[in-house]
């Protein structure tokens, strides 16, 4: 029989904030343990949570970026348990009122290859609402330590449909996911600090089925690949149980990407029964037309959006564009240089700035924002090969002057003498002459029909011309001369 | 929500982690079955028309500007932890 894997997958992405969720304290990662804390964050009698404005802004702003319909009026709601990183003993959080309903994220899928662009899907969202994190819990051989820290940061949960059908597709829809977030300045998405988690709930069924078959849920996949690599396992775990006769059983699993091995998580709570109900220190949020169209407003191009404007507007190729509008600033870098360069030499831009700028930021391990080399001065390097003044070897080297410098790329090449050399077309006739003297053998070989023979005279001629000849004008009048001879 | 006669006391009584003597339980039972009868009571009220609200007052939209300001000194948060190590609150193991 054949099955089908059906995925959803609920994320939780940190709201980047300076303070906590329903207090002022800051909010941070990497901190002293137990420094962010105050008699809210640890829940100590009498005190009152109060929201704060940013996180409610960010999840508005992503719910808007990811075209969810924001509720009119949210309330708050707590859920009930007892685990020690929570100190109330409740989570704050939003039951049957979540702040953003519906929407979706496309997502691409592998091409056939790196440079053919893969096929597209909206994959539907359920809901995102708001929340508070709980403390981080180390466990040790016989106790468990906590760090309150963490406890009371902004955080969202994304919840998608169970739209997704393998593994890839989870992985394009977190890749997809990450990049809205960290664009619209929500969040910073660092998996490793924990800033952006993800449980998968997956099951499979007979191709057709419309029913869902019994899900198990994936915890603890602390990096995108691990979601792919989990999921990928867990879908096979299923259909092998499946195919020795025996049936799926619904619980947590917790999957370890060192190992690429999961295990059943033994509950130690019964049934969860969390006792939501409305919280009482807290009223509930009304979002007006407003407040939705200020935030609006801030809202970048989503990146598939950009690249399809990249594709009309500019005419760049796939491969420029799938490593542009992943990075908004180096987007945007783009965009400016391109601007100022003229449409039509955008591509020569792109390449610059792919091939070039990151291979120079790269190596010196700047980011985009410490390069000297400003959006305007790319253009005019672009300008000065478009017009002939610079050759593409001359303008490498005037690129990495620049990247060092910060000059202006015609200061460059004036300086270190890389212009073109104007047309001389008598010292070009002169080198290209001698250097057919000096290779009697090459000379034979092109005389007997053997055309790239030719090459052999170009090295002597560039040296001679110290790189600066413009090599359709030497291969022009080596011919002519060799014609001739 | 279950009515009086439903009232599950050990189900109430694990998930408040409270460990009841049979005497406590029956009459833990009977006090919260008072408390339900009162809700069968007041779920008699016709509210047709009323819009449900979990507040007596139409406020909303009570926030503060996202300002962080200093909390809690690492000794004063772990004063009434039961116990502390490397300024980390320390509690039975809660994994296997």
């Amino acid at each position: 029989m054949n099955y089908e894997a059906v995925i959803g997958l609920e994320v939780h992405v940190q709201i980047k904030t300076r303070s906590k969720m329903f207090t002022r304290v800051a909010s941070g990662y990497g901190h002293e343990p137990n420094t962010l804390t105050d008699p809210v964050v640890l829940a100590l009698p009498g005190v009152l949570p109060v929201m704060n404005k940013a996180a409610l802004d960010a999840v508005i702003k992503a719910g808007l970026m990811l075209g969810c319909e924001i509720a009119p009026v949210c309330k708050w709601d707590r859920k009930q348990y007892f685990y020690p990183d929570s100190p109330k003993n409740y989570q704050i959080s939003q039951y049957d009122q979540p702040i953003c309903l519906g929407g979706a994220v496309e997502i691409e899928l592998p091409g056939s290859a790196r440079n053919v662009m893969g096929e597209h899907k909206s994959i539907p969202l359920t809901r995102i609402h708001l929340e508070e994190d709980v403390g981080k819990l180390n466990h040790g051989a016989t106790d468990s330590l906590i760090d309150f820290n963490r406890a009371g940061t902004p955080l969202m949960e994304i919840v998608s449909e169970p739209a997704l059908r393998s593994a890839d597709e989870a992985f394009a829809y977190l890749t997809a996911l990450r990049a809205i977030m960290v664009q619209g300045g929500i969040s910073d998405c660092d998996m490793e600090k924990g800033q952006l988690r993800c449980d998968a709930n997956i099951s499979i069924r007979p191709v057709g089925q419309t029913t869902l078959g019994t899900k198990v849920e994936l915890k603890n996949l602390n990096s995108i690949s691990f979601v792919r690599d989990g999921i990928a396992h867990e879908i096979k775990r299923q259909m092998a149980v499946l195919a020795r006769g025996g049936t799926i059983v619904q619980e947590t699993r917790d999957y370890d990407g060192q190992t690429g091995a999961s295990q059943s998580l033994r509950s130690k709570e019964m049934a969860h029964d969390y006792r939501y109900f409305p919280d009482p220190d807290l009223m509930p949020v009304q979002v007006d037309q407003a407040w939705k169209e200020r935030l609006r407003a801030g809202c970048p191009e989503l990146p598939f959006d950009r690249q399809r404007r990249y594709f009309t507007d500019f005419q760049l190729p796939y491969t420029l564009t799938s490593v542009l509008v992943w990075d908004r600033a180096l987007a945007e870098y783009f965009e400016a240089a391109a601007c100022a360069a003229g449409n039509d030499k955008a591509q020569a831009v792109g390449n610059w700035i792919v091939n070039d700028l990151l291979r120079e930021l790269g190596q010196a391990g700047l980011a985009l924002a410490d390069s000297k080399v400003r959006p305007e001065q790319l253009a005019e390097l672009v300008r000065l090969v478009d017009t002939g003044v610079l050759l593409t070897g001359a303008a490498k080297e005037v690129f990495v002057e620049m990247f060092a410098t910060g000059e202006a790329p015609a200061a460059v090449a004036r300086r270190r003498g890389l212009e073109a050399a104007p047309t001389d077309a008598g010292a070009l006739e002169q080198w290209c002459r001698e250097a057919i003297a000096g290779n009697d053998k090459a000379r034979a070989e092109f005389k007997s029909g053997k055309d790239s023979a030719i090459n052999a005279f170009k090295g002597p001629v560039m040296k001679a011309a110290k790189g600066k000849a413009d090599p359709k004008a030497v291969d022009a009048t080596l011919r002519r001369l060799l014609a001739g001879d | 929500m279950p009515g009086a006669d439903e009232l599950d006391i050990d189900h109430v009584a694990a998930l408040a982690r409270l460990a009841l003597t049979p005497e406590e339980k029956s009459n833990f039972s009977r006090q919260l079955g008072g408390v339900l009868q009162h809700i069968e009571q007041l779920r008699k009220v016709d509210v047709t028309g009323v819009e449900p609200t979990a507040h007596a007052f139409p406020v909303v939209n009570v926030w503060a500007d996202d300002v962080a300001r200093p909390g809690l000194t690492t000794a004063a948060a772990l004063r009434n932890a039961p116990a502390q190590r490397q300024n980390l609150v320390v509690v039975p193991k809660v994994v296997e």
